[in-house]
């Protein structure tokens, strides 16, 4: 791959960018250099965050050093990242994971999603089927455990955050936030539309991986019942 | 059993030197925000440095000792006693079965680090002991101790070897506790009271008025009530951008120093989010990281600029004292258990 640069993030990694904007293209270069450093991590490498334009690499400058040679310990990880690169070519992802997400919309368990119909003038199911529709690229996990950054939201249901943020908001909930959409895996404070909750866990510490998401799956949201809710969450118990 | 909980501090939380390798699935790393103390801690009663301790922070817990055990503490100097008998930092400590360790008000630094032969025993989740209090995992059931909470250590692998423990139950007597009459040097370390920190200028750097760089270095900040194990808010000469930037989330670390659009910058400390989007003015250097979480609320901080290369050099210097004070330990702990 060509066209990168090399930022350190502080003394113990570099921060690699191989594009500006949050596009497919700088998508699959990410995810190219990430599944590199999955399968052969190089030695002093602690671990590496993929996000939407770079691939932040972690290693430990001790390992790194060398008192022989005049190359700081970064300048050291420079090289060798320089050299992967020289050696990886971004495919096409073929091969994204798909997700599939049960919802169930409105309600008690998407409280906004009325409020977020009225906004656009649109009716409940609409706002339900153009939630539904897409596929939704996973960018990257942040913020919180398991929490995808999804790409694909259309913009004809793109809301502005809530004026007063919730101060809790429970596993699960589905929201819209801008012209971002996505699934609160823990509870936490939150200023997104809740639009409907599933009962899928997207956190979990016990599962090999521990969240149900990774960066470059395909996620699809399907729209259930209140009954398919209770049931879902009773097989889950 | 092992140690109670009779009063539970401010927060008091189970921490080891944090979870690497599950940043790409959002999870924090955590761990000791003084990794140096928790590191020295456990090297002085024998463990491997990454053991679990446990991090007081503040206003410390009551803690009463169900057996007899080699402890350590180290960090901040929170008034430390045994049975109400002042305990010295920075060395062995064998303690009495039913002895009440209790800490008192933060004389110097904000968190004390305990360690305990054989390091607390909680289960590893993810790789880590450490605990993760928003997701509530790891530690002790995924939250700060709690009163009544009943915490048992680990045996050690080979009983009995660390020669301080056989020394100090010697000379114990009829005393609660015995510490050992010698420590590991202060001056081998920062000291507590210096107020400079150190800062690698980031990537933004150059995005922001002259003036505000300028004040960066030359101005104090306070660290500001609202600063947790997540970050340090500072409040202090504003810091403004020369335009705004389009910035798209990407990795953050721990020492970053991102500047939110009010101004103020907030030093993210163990607890940080793995990502962020705010402009980064600089990274705190790793070696200055452990003097960082020893500053209070309330307390006033410098900035000086060092450049990545000299930050590297610093650390493998640390690094190296590091090695040699394990090493000199394990050549007394050996040379005990031959004479």
């Amino acid at each position: 791959m060509e066209n990168y640069d090399f930022f350190p993030l502080g003394d113990s990694g570099v921060m690699v960018k191989l594009g500006q904007a949050i596009d497919r293209l700088t998508h699959e270069k990410v995810r190219t250099l990430a599944d590199y450093l999955e399968e052969s991590p190089f030695y002093g490498m602690v671990e590496y965050v993929p996000a939407f334009t770079t691939v932040t690499v972690y290693y430990d400058p001790v390992l790194l050093s060398d008192p022989a040679s005049p190359q700081s310990p970064y300048e050291r990880v420079c090289a060798l990242l320089q050299k992967i690169l020289a050696q990886v070519t971004e495919r096409p992802s073929a091969d994204s994971r798909i997700v599939e997400i049960p919802v169930c919309y409105g309600g008690e368990l998407g409280p906004d999603l009325e409020a977020v119909a009225d906004y656009h003038q649109l009716s409940v199911e609409e706002v339900i089927r153009l939630h539904t529709a897409p596929d939704y690229l996973v960018h990257m996990i942040g913020f919180a455990p398991g929490f995808p950054y999804l790409g694909g939201l259309d913009e004809r249901i793109a809301t502005p955050r809530r004026g007063t943020p919730r101060l809790r908001i429970e596993a699960g909930s589905v929201g819209i936030g801008g012209s971002q959409t996505g699934v609160y895996p823990i509870e936490s404070p939150g200023g997104w539309q809740l639009i409907g909750k599933t009962p899928l866990r997207l956190f979990r510490p016990e599962h090999e991986p521990p969240t149900l998401l990774q960066a470059g799956d395909t996620v699809r949201f399907r729209a259930i019942t209140r009954e398919e809710f209770d049931r879902w969450q009773e097989v889950a118990r | 059993m092992s140690i109670e909980v009779i009063k539970p501090g401010m927060n008091t939380t189970i921490q080891d030197l944090g979870r690497n390798g599950f940043q790409k699935y959002g999870i924090i790393v955590g761990g000791a925000m003084d990794t140096l103390a928790l590191r020295l801690a456990n090297y002085l009663v024998g463990n491997d440095e990454g053991a679990a301790g446990m991090e007081i922070t503040l206003k410390g817990p009551r803690l009463l000792f169900h057996e007899e055990m080699l402890i350590a503490i180290c960090g901040g100097d929170l008034s430390p006693e045994i049975n109400g008998e002042p305990v010295a930092l920075n060395r062995p400590v064998w303690v009495r079965k039913g002895s009440m360790l209790q800490f008192g008000y933060a004389r110097k630094g904000c968190r004390a680090y305990l360690a305990v032969e054989g390091g607390f025993d909680v289960p590893i989740v993810l790789g880590s002991r450490d605990t993760n209090l928003r997701a509530g995992i790891g530690g002790y059931h995924g939250r700060a101790l709690a009163e009544g909470d009943i915490i048992q250590r680990q045996q050690r692998k080979q009983q009995g070897n660390y020669a301080a423990s056989r020394q100090l139950a010697e000379k114990m007597d009829y005393a609660s506790f015995a510490a050992a009459d010698w420590h590991i040097s202060q001056s081998l370390f920062p000291s507590y009271t210096q107020s400079c920190i150190r800062v690698i200028p980031a990537e933004h750097f150059a995005c922001f008025t002259a003036e505000s760089r300028s004040a960066f270095f030359a101005s104090e900040y306070q660290i500001t009530p609202h600063s947790d194990r997540m970050g340090y808010r500072l409040s202090g000469a504003k810091l403004e951008l020369t335009m705004p930037l389009e910035l798209t989330s990407e990795a953050v670390t721990v020492g970053t120093i991102q500047v939110p659009p009010e101004g103020n910058p907030i030093v993210l400390m163990a607890d940080r989010q793995t990502t962020g989007g705010y402009p980064k003015i600089g990274h705190v250097a790793t070696v200055d990281l452990p003097l960082l979480a020893q500053f209070k609320p309330g307390e006033m901080v410098r900035f000086q600029e060092i450049t990545l290369r000299e930050a590297q050099s610093a650390l493998l210097r640390r690094e190296a004292t590091m090695k040699r004070i394990k090493l000199g330990l394990q050549l007394f702990s050996g040379r005990g258990e031959r004479g």
